[in-house]
């Protein structure tokens, strides 16, 4: 790669960031509170911390040209045997407990994320299809987990769990720490590793990857065990903060970390993953709902704003990425 | 006859034609319902099933089949599903009114008795019964608590979706408190979930430094709301008011939470007074054509004890 590319590529890089400040900006006008440290770090980062880990495993998955839209419902049937895991285990409550809990949601994810691979890889369904079969199945295997209405974890629990998403390190909220850790991991893997490398490839052009020598199948049951493992990081965040889990869980998550994904540079056809810019497109979908609840807009148009303010940053990014 | 598909258009004459309720047959109740996508309609499932047991161990010969949708144009398609398979009344709680006018005159056609819960019809000459919780009275009986008990003070409201029942709500609550010393702050939606309505709650402790109550309607809403307060260590606020009676907000009711002093009841378990009534009607012959309306009973420390069921899933 010769630096002439580079560092056309440095300036694509930052459209998302630039619109991220911009974004800012405009809700620092909207409203003084806006820029304090309890708004935009403790509750916005915070809170836009499950869409932001979710959206970096969707990064891998589109990057290597695929798709995942049973996320929001795995996100909500990892919760319910957390949830479930953690109730039966009441008697021994305490940190030993949660730790287990945690494992188990990443195994949960992680196996989530295998069966969606090999349906696509190995049953050659397209991932539109398959996951869309997989984000029904898990929404209705989590309905009858809960036998249709809401699981929770006791006040006890809750109390001892809490700090992982209310939480703070030198004053940053462990949330937000996770999602630069996640960020940090990913970014290494996609960028620094032949795994990365075979994931872009196969993303660009299946063909000339698989006459490459790279194994298609493995690369993308890989993605899809990473976009797993990213969800079952997410449910660790969620499952404290309410302490429970409904019908509700995860709906429309998929399309907003599709949503973070594509604001944040990368392309829905794949070839190319931005991890940084996913977390800024993250975060700006956040703000964006945080700005207008904060503003005096009418709400019935908060949908309309909210849709316009996505499309303007897109049509920035674009003139920036075409000079 | 009734099992052969005729086409829209024949619907009509094939109900003339069997006009003639068939009194000897066996009688199979039908039971269209969302699907549980939020507490209170998991709520309605639940109820759905416990009771369709019920009446199937209650009556002999009767048979009820239950039938969830995720949306209005699935449950057309359900209804349709149900008519084929020769039912003599319909219990059913549409997703969407407009939408599902039309499929249920179809329904209504074939000469099935029908009973509609929750959501009321375009067209109110379909249904045969109507059992419904007052939506109206909800917001009226918070809207009367909190002037009788605020005096002067700024609240806060988090709206379901915008949907009939939503503004029936919002507006019996804006009726209530007419004339009262209460400034309603803001008033945005929170979709009936949890996580949207914790949302709602931190970003209006962001933009308000002082709120005295707030009003969500729904208790849903409100674990989402009471959590949003504890985070923040807001001490400001000194009540928060859901509604529907969902169990966990109904034992801090009991136990006498300070931030939830009342609840205002819109039971999921409506879905089983249609069905009893239904199956009465049927079977034992009685009257019940015409509409039932639950009161929004107002839940204080008094009276929880009688609206508390640990084993219900809302």
């Amino acid at each position: 790669m010769n630096f002439a590319i580079k560092n056309q590529f440095s300036l694509k890089h930052a459209a998302p960031f630039i619109a991220l400040i911009g974004l800012i900006l405009l809700g620092s006008l909207v409203n003084p509170h806006f820029l304090s440290y309890s708004n935009l770090i403790q509750n916005v980062a915070t809170r836009s911390s499950f869409i932001a880990i979710i959206a970096i495993g969707a990064t891998f998955v589109m990057a290597g040209g695929g798709l995942d839209l049973s996320v929001g419902s795995m996100a909500a049937f990892t919760a319910g045997t957390m949830i479930l895991f953690l109730t039966a285990n009441e008697q021994d409550a305490g940190a030993g407990i949660i730790a287990l809990s945690m494992l188990l949601a990443l195994a949960v994810g992680l196996a989530c994320g295998l069966f969606n691979g090999l349906v696509i890889t190995l049953g050659r369904i397209e991932p539109f299809i398959a996951t869309l079969g997989s984000m029904v199945i898990l929404r209705s295997l989590f309905t009858y987990l809960a036998n249709g209405g809401s699981l929770s974890i006791s006040p006890a629990l809750k109390e001892i769990y809490a700090p992982v998403y209310e939480g703070s390190f030198l004053g940053i909220p462990i949330p937000l720490l996770s999602i630069l850790g996640v960020g940090a991991v990913a970014a290494v893997l996609l960028y620094k590793t032949p795994f990365g490398r075979h994931v872009i490839a196969v993303g660009s052009n299946e063909d000339v990857a698989r006459y490459s020598g790279v194994s298609l199948s493995r690369v993308k049951v890989l993605t899809y065990m990473i976009q797993g493992l990213c969800v079952g990081v997410a449910v660790i965040l969620y499952v404290p903060r309410l302490g429970s889990a409904n019908s509700a869980t995860g709906l429309y998550w998929e399309l907003q970390a599709i949503t973070a994904v594509v604001v944040g540079g990368t392309l829905l056809k794949g070839g190319q993953g931005r991890i940084w810019g996913t977390i800024a497109g993250a975060f700006f979908l956040e703000i964006i709902g945080n700005i207008l609840t904060l503003s005096n807009v009418n709400v019935y148009l908060i949908g309309a704003v909210q849709g316009v303010i996505i499309i303007i940053a897109m049509l920035i990014q674009r003139g920036i990425n075409r000079r | 006859m009734k099992r052969r598909n005729f086409g829209y258009a024949a619907a009509a004459m094939v109900a003339i034609a069997t006009g003639a309720k068939a009194e000897d047959k066996p009688v199979v109740i039908g039971v269209s319902i969302p699907a549980a996508d939020h507490g209170w309609t998991g709520g309605v499932v639940y109820h759905a099933q416990r009771i369709a047991k019920a009446i199937e161990a209650n009556y002999k010969g009767v048979k009820v089949i239950v039938k969830t949708s995720p949306d209005g144009a699935a449950q057309a398609s359900a209804l349709e599903d149900l008519t084929t398979q020769g039912i003599t009344a319909l219990v059913v709680l549409p997703h969407n009114s407009d939408e599902l006018t039309n499929p249920l005159k179809k329904v209504k056609a074939k000469g099935v008795f029908i009973t509609v819960v929750d959501r009321a019809l375009s067209d109110p000459t379909i249904n045969d019964l109507y059992v419904a919780g007052n939506n109206p009275a909800l917001g009226k009986v918070a809207g009367d608590y909190m002037k009788a008990n605020l005096g002067k003070a700024d609240i806060v409201i988090i709206r379901g979706l915008p949907i009939v029942i939503d503004e029936q709500r919002q507006k019996g609550f804006a009726d209530a408190i007419k004339g009262s010393d209460i400034k309603v702050l803001d008033s945005q939606f929170g979709n009936w979930s949890r996580d949207d309505a914790f949302k709602v709650m931190q970003d209006y402790l962001t933009k308000y430094p002082k709120i005295d109550a707030v009003w969500c309607q729904d208790d849903d809403m409100a674990v989402g709301v009471l959590e949003a307060i504890k985070q923040a260590k807001r001490t400001d606020i000194k009540m928060v008011i859901g509604g529907a009676g969902m169990k966990e907000m109904i034992k801090k009711v009991a136990d006498g939470d300070k931030l939830m002093p009342i609840n205002v009841l819109y039971p999921p378990a409506m879905i089983g007074t249609a069905l009893e009534l239904t199956a009465a009607g049927l079977v034992n012959k009685i009257p019940v054509r015409g509409s039932y309306i639950l009161d929004a009973t107002l839940v204080t420390k008094d009276n929880a004890a009688e609206f508390y069921f640990p084993d219900s899933s809302f």
